[in-house]
């Protein structure tokens, strides 16, 4: 049970000071087994494929994409909840990509994950009290005050009421339980938060008190965090630079300010220019809405079972050469700071 | 305008589920008596049959029978005082509680509102899927000109499908997985029209074209499993228009899809719209949705409608403080980043024990401004501007000043989008 304190001390490459997490080719492939006897394989989903990033100390990185795009999976690799398939992800200089279970549980204090479904992520059976204290238990931390008192101090930090110390999950609403859950990972004082769509569970006006909920204990507590999500609004809102995926590709990262006003992967394009906004449309005298002239994507994504050669975006976009079928785009950086991977990108001083 | 007043009559006592109901038998707050009323009801129509969730005459308020007017001919869907109410152990859960709309053809209303507000039920109850169940409706919905609360089941039967419609939410789930895509969309096809099993299918391959399935002439033999999320969604539009209804409702459409998903299909319900002329209601709780579609926008809050009006008098001057609660705690990408939200602060309240006065006060950053009337009394739906109206305690006068000066300079600037330059 006790972590064996032998830690396998791969070698820490080092990397700037101001690196927290490092992530370098990255990649999860499930295998498609058929056969019951005779196991064989017949397929390979490839859920994420080569992707790279960093994360400063502080910062918040945000991980946008539409379902299937292996945003989750990654999120699920950063904290060892999925074996990587091949890559590497160094940790405050570490390299924790295959450490083992035991060697992995003290790590386990400083990176902590928010689930998406705050209904099915809290156990129904254990108080309030037990589940914002379970992790002290786990890692048999003695905290100074007593367990008790700490969770308190933690309810009360997420806005919650700490005599609700005995209650059960399910006389909780949904923005409260996410409150649970965050108070739960915020026990080990960790240092990365990994949230997988944190907030899109929440009704609208629940919505805004979690966002600012994260953001002050942010600034409280320093933490940096990892928030996917598929709310492009939302992530503005929080992330200091995004990264776009795009059926298990990192297609584009930059900082916020230049993703949101000069997006230059075309995907990123079509992914901004789709989301409606709250503005209503003034319809024309010929009764045709006056509806917004905006990049229309035909058809749904392919499937990761057996993605399209060289970009994977090339079916579905409007600029596709015969380039783009055969040459798989490197990721490029085409202004500080912003990487591409597109043989063709927008927004650019040549293509304007 | 009769609806609104049999609102405002339905709440002026506070209590709103006891006021001035003497004519009801097996409604409000007499819970306890609530099945075995119910079962006599049945007992007088002969025997007992499914038929609970209909609203028998003597279920009828007196705000009802006074507010009887004929419908409007203008109206594809006019409803006035709708409630759904469904007694629990736990109490009477007031879904829906005094909603008044109207829709004309070709038109799209917007019911926007959080979970729990009763906008599905809302939908159910027009499409009279209360049938069979515990709800005790009142009210009237008349579609062109036909009550559909009280009416036969089998009438109701007969319309829904034909005249109305709906696409549900989940795609995966409201189709059937046994059951080909062409098999469903035929089946409706086939109920209402005289037509060989032959020409059903030949119509089901038409409407997949028409909704944008490639290869629909393959398509149509596969089963839901087979299709992505979109083209489900797709198929779910094409069951619901197969029999060109002329009320189209369509339950939180895009929620499960992905943006460049939505904007498909919210491309295709409005054009199909142009196409058809029905009339459209669009429930979601996407404000972005709405704006997209939307003509006229109802605000829905705890089973009431919290404001009524155009689409541009929603965004662009809301009067209720809910409206300015939701508009202020979304992030847009339209508009410069703001560094701070400003969430509406609590959580919606329990339709059981609705506060009293105005469900919202809890809530409401400026229910001190009404020297503790919306504590105590409900407020009625009144006119704020021209088709324009807000049910609120607070002035027309003190609503404008509130959101001019203190609500609308806390939302960011508009910036012009990227793609427009």
């Amino acid at each position: 049970m006790s972590a064996p304190q032998s830690q396998p001390e791969t070698a820490s490459v080092s990397s700037s000071p101001d690196t927290l997490l490092s992530v370098t080719g990255l990649t999860k492939h499930f295998p498609v087994n058929r056969g019951i006897i005779f196991r064989r394989r017949v397929g390979l989903v490839r859920s994420v494929d080569d992707v790279s990033f960093d994360v400063a100390r502080g910062e918040t990185l945000g991980v946008v994409g539409e379902s299937g795009c292996g945003k989750t999976t990654t999120a699920r690799m950063l904290v060892r909840l999925i074996e990587p398939t091949d890559g590497q992800i160094l940790f405050d200089g570490r390299d924790i990509t295959h450490l083992r279970a035991g060697a992995m549980r003290p790590l386990r204090r400083e990176v902590q994950m928010i689930f998406q479904d705050p209904y099915s992520s809290l156990n129904p059976r254990h108080t309030v009290g037990a589940i914002v204290g379970a992790p002290w238990r786990l890692q048999k931390v003695k905290t100074e005050k007593g367990t008790k008192r700490s969770v308190q101090d933690l309810l009360e930090l997420v806005g919650l009421n700490p005599e609700h110390y005995n209650r059960y999950p399910h006389e909780f609403s949904g923005g409260q339980r996410q409150r649970i859950g965050i108070a739960r990972t915020l026990a080990l004082r960790p240092k990365l938060i990994v949230a997988d769509e944190p907030v899109s569970a929440l009704d609208v006006s629940i919505q805004a008190q979690v966002i600012n909920l994260l953001a002050d204990l942010q600034s409280e507590l320093g933490l940096t965090y990892v928030i996917i999500a598929h709310d492009l609004s939302v992530i503005r809102h929080v992330a200091n630079r995004v990264a776009v995926m795009y059926l298990g590709n990192l297609v584009e990262l930059a900082d916020r300010t230049e993703l949101y006003e000069r997006p230059r992967h075309p995907y990123t394009v079509a992914l901004l220019s789709a989301v409606p906004s709250p503005e209503p449309v003034r319809r024309t005298a010929d009764g045709r809405g006056g509806r917004r002239d905006r990049i229309r994507l035909v058809g749904d994504v392919p499937s990761p079972l057996n993605p399209p050669p060289a970009c994977r975006f090339h079916t579905r976009c409007w600029k596709a050469q015969d380039v783009c079928r055969t040459v798989p785009p490197p990721l490029a950086e085409l202004a500080p700071g912003h990487m591409v991977a597109c043989h063709f990108p927008e927004n650019t001083p040549a293509s304007n | 305008m009769a609806a609104g007043d049999g609102t405002g009559e339905y709440g002026t006592t506070g209590e709103p589920a006891a006021g001035g109901d003497g004519a009801q038998t097996g409604d409000a707050a007499r819970t306890g008596d609530t099945t075995q009323a119910g079962d006599s009801e049945s007992g007088r129509r002969g025997g007992w049959r499914p038929g609970r969730g209909r609203a028998t005459r003597a279920d009828r308020t007196q705000a009802d029978l006074e507010s009887m007017s004929p419908p409007d001919p203008r109206y594809m869907l006019e409803v006035r005082d709708l409630r759904v109410h469904f007694p629990t152990d736990d109490g009477l859960v007031k879904a829906v509680d005094g909603i008044s709309f109207r829709l004309e053809r070709g038109r799209t209303l917007g019911i926007v509102g959080e979970s729990g507000s009763g906008k599905s039920v809302t939908s159910l109850a027009i499409m009279g899927m209360h049938h069979g169940g515990s709800a005790k409706l009142g009210g009237q919905i008349y579609l062109d000109g036909e009550e559909l609360v009280g009416a036969d089941p089998a009438r109701v039967r007969r319309l829904r499908g034909s005249k109305m419609a709906m696409i549900f939410q989940d795609p995966l789930s409201a189709l059937h997985p046994y059951y080909t895509v062409g098999h469903q969309i035929a089946e409706a096809y086939l109920v209402h029209n005289k037509v060989s099993k032959k020409a059903a299918k030949a119509h089901a391959v038409e409407m997949l074209d028409r909704v944008g399935i490639p290869n629909p002439q393959a398509r149509v033999d596969d089963y839901p499993h087979q299709f992505s999320g979109g083209m489900r969604q797709r198929t779910m539009i094409a069951m619901a228009l197969s029999c060109d209804p002329e009320l189209l409702i369509a339950d939180e459409p895009t929620t499960a899809l992905d943006v460049t998903v939505q904007a498909q299909i919210l491309d295709l319900i409005s054009s199909l719209q142009q196409e058809f002329g029905s009339a459209v209601i669009m429930i979601t709780h996407d404000l972005g949705v709405v704006a997209e579609l939307a003509d006229d926008i109802l605000v829905m809050y705890a089973g009431r409608t919290t404001e009524y009006g155009t689409s541009e008098d929603i965004f662009d001057r809301p009067a209720h403080p809910y409206a300015w609660g939701l508009l202020s705690s979304m992030p847009r990408l339209d508009r410069a980043r703001i560094k701070r939200l400003v969430p509406i602060p609590g959580t919606p309240p329990s339709l059981i024990n609705v506060p009293s006065g105005c469900p919202f006060h809890p809530r409401c950053a400026y229910a001190a401004r009404t020297n503790g009337k919306s504590e105590s009394e409900v407020p009625p739906l009144r006119s704020v501007g021209l088709g324009h109206e807000a049910a609120c305690h607070l002035s027309a006068d003190e609503q404008r000043e509130i959101w001019a000066e203190l609500v609308k300079t806390r939302l960011s600037p508009a910036v012009r989008s990227r793609e427009d330059a």
